[in-house]
């Protein structure tokens, strides 16, 4: 028997553990700004991200999910699309979200229970984050296809988690970008956790980027904690998308230092071990080195952004928590572009009942 | 390079005939209404986008989008592959950055896997955004029984889609109403459920004004005036509530059939208005009896209407059960009989 297709996955990492460079490096990092903006937004994204489990665990954030370990991925994916791209994220892209013009205290307000925490700015076009998982993957090829049908120039990213891969939408929407060309780059954070099942319980396959094969579609996986390979695996595929009209799965391997969400407790199914061993990979240190490396950091800088990243992180915090609650009517005002005559009389029930709430409160 | 979809198939797809229209009066049957609306809206707005699974070459299982791709090219009229939550996730895509897509989901048997994308996405984005991004979206599903089709093709589900808020569920009862709500359900700038009556696509040719006027939406519609008792029912079963009504004129008896039409939202008014009137109430629906969208009006008139009532509102339905495949089907169907016997109750009680 001879086999009639063979395929194979390519994997990119530039850089080592240590931060040192493996191979030549892709030419863009010639754009030293570029460099140190990548290493700015992955230390204000764990920034922000203690600063979230914080605000959680002191009562003042609801369920939040932990982008710690994960930052090159978000960042990479939010300074390499271009404006007229569009995000269609999951629930660890803040850094990717914000870069793309989202403030901090948006996110915030999403995980502190507020709708207008939805990516509410006017002038995006980017969706929101999707809590139902693989879901938005069919959605980011809608995006793509009306791209297509449009003539737009641009390209669509959607990002989801390993998990997600074990989902028909995943494998649909693959399928769909191969048969019909679309503009689409799909980026997978396997972080070889989905709550408590690890990745070899997901699947038996050698890789997730593999899954592309079947779909006709390129399959790259890459070092997720070296944001060299990924920017540059991006970079690729989004030049891929928009001039070549071709889809890309890019796989980021990755790990998931901290629990699933601050619901979670991590510690009933893996070993403390095996969390300590990954921080030896993870990406912000590595990035350091790096610069270090080529020249590009010292202490001093890294005092300065230290510093800079709090005064960010407080400043959204400042202004998340100064948010009034919304109109309660909000609930029924955004259902439909109009209110329909039949919800009136709930619309008003609503008011009278906060109303009512609010001074029992008070009198309390 | 310039983008193609790799869907072509046929040369016809390249000659795009010209668009213009012109007041024109079809007689044509309610599947033909469909398809002269879609090609009407699809003249008039370039944003508008038909997909589904067999819509291009084949126009569609019923014929509903037939020669829409030759005159509109397959940019516009897309054959996705065999996914029904995808062609409902590609809709939602392609509705937040500016498009009017028209989905089709073959029978409403298979819309299942969509439900999670209308239910969690369709239905919530305008809300989870703040009005930033919206949904204008309609999701066409053949529904309903009586034509003997294998299982799953027969299925009656609307009260599901009924619940959710966020949601349009608009059911025509005709050719004309056809024409009408599935323009207006275009237009609409939230996601629109519209549900075919497929046992009536080809019962009977009305003249259609295919002109772009688009009907009400969120509005009852009264098909036929009268102060001894309201019937209210929506599609298919319309058809058979209005040969009771001309029967029952014949015996001096007058009743006021109500067109429900848009099931969600519900407007209660006109209902309300016409059983104060009348103060009797019978509501015909294929769906099984319990939870169907029945049992929300006969909950509302209750509430809201109890003093002027002289009898129990009552209801024909279908049975709690799983549609009976075609041998049976005829014993699930309310039928004219069933409707009849339910009215002369009605107007004997006390």
């Amino acid at each position: 028997m001879r086999g009639r297709h063979r395929f194979a996955i390519p994997f990119f990492r530039y850089l080592d553990e240590e931060g040192r460079p493996e191979d030549s490096l892709p030419l863009w990092t010639r754009d030293h700004d570029l460099l140190k903006a990548i290493y700015e937004s992955m230390v204000l994204t764990r920034t922000f991200d203690q600063k979230a489990i914080a605000l959680q665990r002191t009562g003042q954030l609801g369920t939040y999910p932990s982008t710690l370990g994960q930052e090159a991925i978000g960042t990479c994916i939010g300074l390499a699309m271009a404006a007229e791209d569009v995000l269609v994220p999951y629930y660890r892209d803040s850094a990717a979200q914000v870069l793309r013009g989202m403030g901090w205290e948006e996110i915030l307000l999403y995980w502190g229970g507020d709708e207008r925490g939805g990516n509410a700015n006017i002038h995006s076009r980017d969706l929101p984050v999707c809590v139902p998982v693989a879901t938005q993957l069919s959605q980011a090829a809608g995006v793509a296809t009306a791209m297509t049908i449009k003539g737009h120039a641009g390209a669509t990213v959607v990002t989801c988690g390993d998990g997600a891969t074990s989902k028909g939408d995943f494998l649909e929407a693959l399928n769909v970008a191969g048969v019909w060309h679309l503009p689409l780059v799909v980026v997978i954070n396997n972080n070889q956790w989905a709550i408590s099942v690890p990745l070899d319980q997901q699947t038996a396959t050698a890789s997730l980027a593999q899954k592309a094969i079947a779909a006709g579609i390129d399959g790259v996986q890459v070092d997720g904690n070296d944001a060299i390979a990924v920017y540059d695996a991006l970079n690729n595929a989004l030049e891929k998308a928009r001039h070549n009209a071709q889809a890309t799965l890019i796989e980021a391997v990755t790990y998931r230092l901290s629990d699933h969400t601050t619901a979670d407790d991590a510690s009933r199914y893996r070993s403390q071990d095996e969390v300590r061993k990954n921080w030896q990979h993870e990406p912000i240190l590595r990035f350091r080195n790096f610069l270090h490396g080529l020249e590009l950091w010292d202490v001093e800088q890294e005092q300065a952004l230290l510093q800079n990243c709090q005064k960010t992180v407080d400043a959204g915090v400042d202004k998340y928590l100064a948010q009034k609650p919304e109109a309660p009517e909000a609930m029924i005002d955004y259902l439909y572009e109009f209110v329909p005559a039949s919800l009136e009389s709930q619309r008003e029930a609503i008011i009278a009942k906060a109303a009512s709430l609010n001074k029992n409160h008070q009198g309390a | 390079m310039a983008r193609q979809l790799s869907l072509v198939r046929s040369d016809r797809d390249t000659e795009n005939e010209p668009s213009g229209h012109q007041e024109n009066i079809v007689e044509g049957t309610l599947v033909e209404a469909v398809n002269l609306a879609l090609r009407h809206e699809m003249s008039r707005d370039d944003s508008v986008v038909i997909l589904g699974e067999d819509v291009g070459a084949n126009g569609g299982v019923f014929r509903a989008t037939v020669d829409l791709r030759e005159q509109f090219g397959p940019l516009r009229v897309l054959d996705t592959p065999l996914a029904e939550g995808l062609i409902a996730g590609l809709s939602i895509g392609m509705a937040t950055q500016g498009l009017r897509p028209v989905a089709e989901i073959q029978f409403m048997g298979f819309i299942f896997p969509a439900l999670e994308q209308l239910v969690c996405h369709a239905a919530r984005m305008r809300n989870r955004t703040r009005g930033r991004l919206s949904c204008p979206l309609v999701v066409r599903v053949p529904f309903g029984g009586g034509i003997h089709a294998p299982e799953h093709h027969s299925e009656s589900t609307e009260a599901l889609l009924a619940h959710i808020p966020g949601l349009r569920v608009v059911v025509p009862s005709s050719a004309v109403k056809a024409y009408g709500l599935l323009l207006a359900a275009i237009r609409d700038p939230d996601p629109v459920i519209f549900l075919e009556p497929k046992r009536i696509y080809h019962a009977e040719k009305q003249r259609i004004h295919d002109n772009g006027q688009a009907l009400p939406l969120d509005t009852c519609f009264t098909l036929s005036q009268g102060t001894d008792l309201t019937l209210l029912s929506w599609g298919a079963m319309i058809s058979d509530c209005r040969e009771v009504v001309t029967k029952m004129a014949e015996r001096d008896i007058a009743i006021e059939l109500i067109d429900v039409a848009t099931l969600k939202p519900l407007d209660m008014e006109t209902i309300l208005t016409s059983v104060r009137k009348t103060g009797r109430c019978v509501i015909v629906h294929e769906a099984p009896r319990s939870g169907g969208v029945g049992a929300e009006i006969a909950a509302e008139i209750s509430e809201r209407a109890l003093l002027d009532l002289k009898a129990p509102v009552s209801r024909v339905t279908g049975f709690d059960t799983i549609m009976p495949y075609a041998r049976s089907e005829t014993v699930y169907m309310p039928n004219t009989r069933d409707i009849e016997h339910q009215i002369e109750n009605t107007l004997g009680f006390g």
